[in-house]
């Protein structure tokens, strides 16, 4: 499943360029901790979030994660806008709360490394 | 074999920049592909350069980071001049932070920084002098 499949499938919202969207998906991570999601996502997850400043850009191009997903319809800042075409990051996101988002993904496939 | 560097680099981060925060890691890992590091190995020293910059923007006044690359290792030393940290046996504990409400609202704070280091380089050191400031020294095995 790629990036594309899984942000027509939940009407997902690309905020950033088309490039990237088709990664294909190895799993998802949920969190609003940095450090928590460098230590614990995978190359090629979805990382699920509400967290908007630029280092979340940082966070997904070290991790080399798939896709951002922001959640409750939280919109980027404009400088995490202008990161994310520069490290060339795919930023979505859902008007759903993380809960439901996630239970969505899950039902689709979507797995966490445990 | 000789223990020359064949690259060395140094870069200076300014505490509570968080507009430049995470570059001179960028430029690290650009290097460190350039020179043609393995994928895997440049992915971990990416991530423990990562960590250590974020403390000094968080933590520290100023420091600066010295990139050796030897034909054996990468060695990264991040030199600060800030408070210290007076147990280092507990800021590497898993979950020990003192970020303030403020940072961890931008989603630092998880006190995984120092162990992500840790899991990431071949060995570290760390010294630190309350009221000085602390020098992280991590090395990754070629
Ligand atoms: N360079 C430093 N100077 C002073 N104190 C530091 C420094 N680095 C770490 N510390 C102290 O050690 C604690 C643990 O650091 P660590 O990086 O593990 O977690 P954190 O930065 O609090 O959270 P996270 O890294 O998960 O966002 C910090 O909260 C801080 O008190
Ligand atoms: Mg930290």
């Amino acid at each position: 499943m790629t990036v594309r499949d899984v942000a027509i499938r939940l009407a997902l919202g690309l905020l950033t360029e088309s490039e990237g969207l088709e990664r294909e998906i190895t799993g998802g991570y949920a969190s609003d901790l940095l450090s928590d999601v460098i230590a614990h996502s995978q190359a090629g997850n979805l990382w699920i979030t509400l967290q908007t400043h630029r280092n979340i850009i940082a966070v997904a191009t070290l991790k080399e994660l798939a896709a951002i997903v922001l959640v409750n319809g939280r919109t980027p800042d404009a400088d995490t806008l202008v990161k994310a075409r520069e490290e060339k990051a795919v930023i979505l996101s859902s008007r759903l709360p993380a809960f439901e988002l996630i239970g969505q993904l899950y039902q689709m496939g979507i797995r966490g490394a445990v | 074999m000789s223990n020359e560097p064949v690259f060395c680099q140094r870069f200076e981060i300014s505490g509570k920049d968080f507009i430049n925060a995470g570059k001179a890691s960028t430029t690290i890992k650009a290097i460190l592909r350039e020179i043609g590091i393995q994928p895997a190995v440049i992915r971990r020293a990416a991530i423990a350069c990562y960590e250590a910059e974020m403390n000094v923007v968080l933590y520290a006044r100023k420091a600066i980071i010295e990139l050796r690359v030897t034909p054996q290792e990468i060695r990264i030393r991040v030199e600060d001049e800030g408070d210290g940290i007076p147990d280092v046996g507990l800021a590497m504990q898993p979950g020990y932070s003192t970020a303030s409400d403020e940072i961890r609202e931008m989603g630092f704070g998880a006190g995984m920084g120092l162990p992500n280091i840790k899991n990431n380089a071949d060995t570290l050191q760390i010294h630190s002098v309350v009221g000085r400031g602390t020098t992280l020294e991590m090395a990754i095995g070629l």
